[in-house]
């Protein structure tokens, strides 16, 4: 694991994510979250789901900033960032949760170029200026010298880490059973994390995993009347 | 998503944009009371937006729109996720994208108005945000708040002690505010306000006006 993951994982990360829950402010509010065993069944199933969506998308992408495909239009070595973005887009079937994920991913993208400046970032915020936030992972652990295999967990990471701190938050959980919830996800993580395949794979193999409920959950919170979290 | 479009993340020196006034303070202080007052004293001289961080719902920004001070469009709700305090200073990364998304839709503009949800005496703006920051206190906290100090109270640009109408109800003696605030806050201006009583705000807004004219006179290459 190259260090840099550390910060791109670390929740002090400046790049919004405290202001999302994932699903989990309207899962805490409908009832179906409500104490640490639903909680962890919550995190395994999004894990397993759109985080399993994530942790291939921020692998392709970071494997594509290293690869020389390039896109057909642009200058030699400028990933196929249109393409990518709308087979990532493709995958999210809920409007609130793609407009979750490019603000989370816009916002990354614009830590990311300060932090470590790169090519691979300039071309993509002149393509997708609001990249899916799976994508901006993806990149950015290039830009950091990381390999999309590190890419993988810090998506697979990401993907529990929010909704857990939110629903510790929410729910006045045990903060130190929340992070041993977290802990039992490890070997999870490593799994999804070794899952991702190499920069040779077809675009339409890339997992598209599904998870109707978070769907309907991102949907209904994009709704309500009184909300604390973004999404 | 079409290709190429403009690249509109701002370059962090903050040249040839608008001066980010942040406004801060504990809970129903009257920051979204000094924000309309600035926006109805301010916005026929100054091109203007505002950004609101609401802990719950969109209520400030709502309020803003309604009050009809300034047009709706260039106000912007940022959601914070529990932690006020974290949208204005440890990640700052929402706020910074709508007041760019405001600067980028309506620009060039003078100002633009960033408000806190209401928070703790520790809540300050950093300054990767917010250029020059208000802090507003109000009189019926008790006379004891500016001996406690904090950050907000004395770092803070300006520090506005709001609702002095209340002084005499809730026995706060302004007085002992204005000495212990000077205490803290050595040359740091204090400003006493009755918004409910004055609704121009003649001082704070002045106190603004200055800071605008530094703002847009500062040498190219100050940050
Ligand atoms: N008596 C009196 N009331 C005031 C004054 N200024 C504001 N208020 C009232 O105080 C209440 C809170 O004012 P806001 O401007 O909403 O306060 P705020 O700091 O924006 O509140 P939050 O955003 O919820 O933290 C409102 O009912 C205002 O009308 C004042 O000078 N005197
Ligand atoms: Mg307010």
């Amino acid at each position: 694991m190259h260090p840099a993951l550390l910060l791109l994982t670390d929740s002090r990360l400046p790049a919004g994510g405290h202001a999302h829950s994932g699903g989990a402010e309207q899962a805490v509010a409908s009832g179906a979250v409500h104490d640490l065993p639903s909680l962890s069944a919550f995190l395994r199933g999004r894990l397993h789901t759109s985080g399993r969506v994530a942790t291939a998308f921020a692998a392709a992408c970071c494997a594509a900033c290293g690869a020389a495909r390039a896109a057909p239009d642009a200058p030699p070595g400028t990933p196929p960032w249109t393409g990518l973005d709308a087979e990532a887009d493709a995958r999210t079937a809920s409007p609130a949760q793609r407009a979750a994920s490019r603000i989370q991913g816009r916002l990354l993208l614009r830590v990311a170029r300060r932090v470590w400046p790169a090519p691979a970032l300039d071309s993509l915020a002149l393509a997708v200026p609001d990249p899916h936030h799976p994508v901006a992972l993806g990149a950015a652990a290039h830009a950091a010298g990381a390999s999309p295999g590190d890419a993988a967990l810090a998506a697979a990471y990401h993907a529990v880490t929010g909704p857990a701190t939110a629903a510790a938050r929410l729910l006045g959980l045990d903060p130190v059973e929340v992070h041993r919830l977290l802990a039992d996800l490890a070997p999870d993580l490593k799994e999804l994390a070794s899952l991702v395949s190499g920069p040779e794979t077809a675009w339409a193999e890339l997992s598209a995993h599904s998870a109707p409920a978070l769907d309907l959950l991102a949907e209904r919170h994009a709704r309500a009347a009184v909300r604390l979290f973004v999404s | 998503m079409s290709a190429h479009h403009d690249d509109h993340h701002h370059a962090p020196d903050g040249h040839g944009r608008a001066l980010r006034l942040g406004v801060g303070g504990p809970v129903g202080s009257g920051k979204t009371a000094l924000v309309a007052a600035l926006c109805r004293v301010l916005g026929p001289s100054t091109r203007l937006g505002v950004v609101t961080n609401d802990i719950y719902t969109t209520e400030d920004a709502d309020f803003l729109r309604a009050a009809g001070v300034l047009d709706g469009e260039r106000i912007l709700a940022v959601e914070t996720g529990c932690c006020p305090h974290t949208a204005i200073r440890d990640d700052i990364a929402a706020n910074l994208d709508a007041v760019e998304t405001l600067e980028h839709r309506f620009g060039p503009l003078d100002l633009v108005i960033v408000e806190s949800g209401g928070d703790n005496l520790t809540a300050t703006f950093s300054r990767g945000l917010a250029d020059r920051q208000i802090f507003v206190l109000d009189v019926s906290g008790g006379d004891k708040v500016p001996r406690k100090g904090g950050p907000g109270v004395t770092t803070a640009d300006l520090l506005v002690v709001n609702k002095t109408d209340l002084a005499p109800m809730v026995g706060a003696d302004l007085g002992v505010m204005a000495r212990d605030a000077a205490a803290v806050r050595g040359d740091r201006p204090v400003l006493f306000t009755s918004i409910r009583r004055e609704p121009e705000v003649a001082k704070v807004a002045a106190w603004v006006s200055v800071q605008l004219r530094a703002w847009s006179e500062r040498p190219v290459s100050a940050g």
